[in-house]
């Protein structure tokens, strides 16, 4: 927001003319012209790079596409490469999806939970270490997160696996393993879940840290409690937030590679499949990676290149559905963005409570 | 506003407007929902307090070792002890490095192009559009568009370099969107100062805007090399692990902490190559975390002010 008090008169516009008409004349002309050119070339740039990503991909996946003897989309065998060459991508766009789905049921509670921690209950100074701690869950490497995942995380998890799978285990989804195996969907989606909560959390924090105060100190007059203040003027107000945020942790969820690659155990080529979230599987990012040393021939590695193509599609669609969200939710088109620490808004609200 | 307000009034069937005090059942309510929410809370930090716990107790001991620091595992098997880190730290930092020079200034520019020069213009959107597709696409899919690339079209070999650029598109959308923000912050009345003095437009945005945004721009720089360092997926697609010390990014394969975690993972029964895992994973947090640190540190002290 550009401020302008006190320089200009009233009867003036306060906003700044657009850039071109400060252009004050010959002085540094060519100067101007050469930074402007760096400066539009350096955005072509990044244009033509996610061009490129997509053109490339497509261009070298159309080959072993051609050559695929099997359903691209339907089939869940995975044989590229050789005379028969037959891939395809059913059981991955499963298992992907699946293990994506359920780690963002699991942590948006969590995150709106926390985000509500830190903005209205929270005392003013914990708010920003506390805020500054979820955010450290972003800084530990994913590499981490699988190692400590499949260690330490599963086999605490593996009892709740059980007395899940004999509570609701006549759903095929939920289906009793047929094996001790640690490494499940289920599991994989926990940790996704923890890897995608500082993501969340602090997109709803910012959103919700933005409830106009008007809303709120209307909510507490009227004699809503806490709760029903939040319920009534804060959750109202950051729902498309919320669910933006939710779609922008699925996202990065959809292509997490190497904790899925580390805690996921492959299933035996002859295994029938299993559709149950308590049994091993592979994402496109972790069969992707698990196979990198296969690629030697060009019919093989176009197969991956397909599978990366769908994922780089899939999260396009998840990522643009999220900024679709918040651009027709908000009120106005987009809301005001301002530097803000988190507390900032605590003092407005501990000065309408008496 | 007050639509937002009207419309939820109905779910509320007159209790909320109950003047008479707060009744038990409300009161109750708000106590649960307190109590559920500093829950969330907890178990949020239950992770994050289990990690480092689990890889600091299990790490530090070969930390304290001057050979980490100093050594690399050339010629050390899982089953012995002894060597360092030396060529894995040197190898993220080369990588890291590289990626710096290369998205720096391209995001600094492309910052500069949508704030200062392409405002409001349809061109300006569809870059601006294209960064968002470029902060969501995953590591993998850079990673396997850099090895389509250099690898098949180019037919360049496996090297440290070729990771490089695919870390390129990951820090790029999060350094230039910080910039973005930060250059925005920048008072217009600074601009205008400028310019009244007869200073031209790109000596304005080089010698007046950059150094009033400098600091949020080194956040963002620190925050995006804190992104890619931890990445993995680019190093097992685009460039083999090196037990050797390989400085040179353009030849050969080359160590990296992701994947020396990743090398020694599937001997953890073995006791030496359990600690170096832990002690390889402690180093590449301490280093993430360092430029965490760094970045927050230097953005409080530098934060442009409005008034």
């Amino acid at each position: 927001m550009s401020s302008t008090y006190g320089t200009a008169p009233p009867d003036r516009p306060t906003d700044r003319p657009p850039a071109k008409k400060l252009d004050l004349g010959p002085v540094g002309h060519l100067g101007d012209r050469l930074f402007a050119g760096l400066a539009r070339g350096s955005g072509g740039l990044v244009v033509l790079i996610v061009a490129f990503v997509g053109i490339f991909l497509l261009a070298l996946a159309i080959p072993a596409l051609a050559d695929d003897k099997s359903s691209f989309l339907f089939s869940r065998i995975w044989e590229p490469g050789g005379a028969q060459s037959k891939f395809g991508i059913a059981a991955l766009f499963y298992t992907t999806l699946i293990s994506s789905v359920i780690a963002m049921l699991i942590a948006v509670p969590i995150a709106v939970g926390v985000a509500l921690f830190t903005t209205y209950y929270a005392p003013k100074r914990l708010a920003t270490p506390v805020a500054h701690a979820v955010d450290l869950l972003a800084a530990v490497p994913s590499i981490i997160y699988g190692l400590w995942g499949i260690l330490f995380f599963a086999p605490i998890l593996r009892p709740v696996i059980d007395r899940l799978a004999d509570a609701l285990g006549w759903l095929p989804l939920f289906k009793k393993p047929a094996s001790e195996d640690l490494g499940v969907v289920f599991t994989a989606s926990v940790v996704l879940a923890i890897m995608i909560l500082p993501v969340v959390t602090a997109i709803s924090r910012e959103i919700f840290a933005q409830t106009p105060v008007t809303h709120r100190e209307g909510a507490l007059a009227l004699g809503a409690t806490r709760w029903e203040m939040i319920r009534m003027a804060v959750l109202p107000y950051g729902r498309s937030g919320v669910v933006s945020a939710s779609m922008l942790g699925l996202g990065r969820a959809l292509g997490e590679t190497i904790a899925v690659l580390i805690i996921l155990s492959v299933p035996n080529g002859n295994d029938p499949w299993n559709s149950s979230i308590f049994a091993g599987g592979e994402t496109f990012a972790s069969k992707i990676a698990n196979n990198a040393a296969e690629f030697d021939s060009p019919e093989k590695t176009g197969a991956y290149i397909a599978a990366g193509l769908v994922l780089f599609v899939v999260t396009f669609l998840v990522n643009s559905a999220a900024r679709i969200i918040v651009a027709r939710s908000t009120p106005g088109g987009k809301r005001p963005r301002k530097v803000r620490r988190v507390g900032d808004s605590d003092r407005a609200l501990e000065g309408a409570t008496p | 506003m007050t639509t937002i307000l009207a419309a939820n009034r109905p779910a509320y069937d007159g209790k909320a407007l109950d003047l008479t005090g707060k009744s038990g059942a409300r009161a109750f309510r708000n106590t649960l929902a307190t109590v559920l929410i500093i829950l969330c809370f907890l178990v949020a930090l239950v992770p994050l307090v289990w990690i480092l716990w689990t890889v600091v107790s299990k790490g530090y001991h070969l930390l304290l070792d001057p050979n980490w620091w100093s050594q690399s595992q050339r010629g050390v098997t899982v089953r012995r002890v002894g060597g360092g880190a030396y060529h894995a730290i040197m190898g993220t930092l080369i990588m890291s490095l590289m990626t710096t020079l290369i998205a720096v200034p391209i995001a600094i520019l492309g910052a500069v192009y949508l704030v200062e020069y392409g405002k409001g213009t349809k061109a300006a959107k569809v870059v601006s559009f294209t960064i968002d597709i470029l902060t969501g696409v995953p590591s993998i899919v850079a990673a396997l568009f850099i090895y389509a690339v250099w690898i098949t079209v180019l037919g360049f070999n496996r090297v440290g370099f070729a990771v490089s650029l695919a870390l390129v598109l990951l820090m790029l959308p999060v350094v230039l969107r910080s910039t973005e923000e930060m250059l925005k912050l920048v008072p217009d009345e600074l601009r205008e100062a400028s310019y009244a003095l007869g200073v031209p437009k790109w000596k304005t945005i080089l010698k007046v805007v950059i150094p009033t945004a400098f600091g949020g721009i080194i956040t963002g720089v620190m925050l995006g090399l804190a992104r890619v360092m931890g990445e993995t997926a680019p190093l097992l697609i685009l460039v083999g692990y090196s037990k050797n010390i390989n400085l040179n990014p353009f030849d050969g394969f080359m160590g990296a902490l992701p994947t020396m975690i990743n090398q020694d993972r599937t001997e953890l029964a073995l006791q030496p190559a359990a600690d170096r895992v832990w002690a390889a994973a402690l180093t590449l947090i301490l280093l993430v975390l360092l430029l965490n640190i760094l970045a927050r540190t230097i953005a409080r002290f530098s934060t442009i002010k409005s008034k």
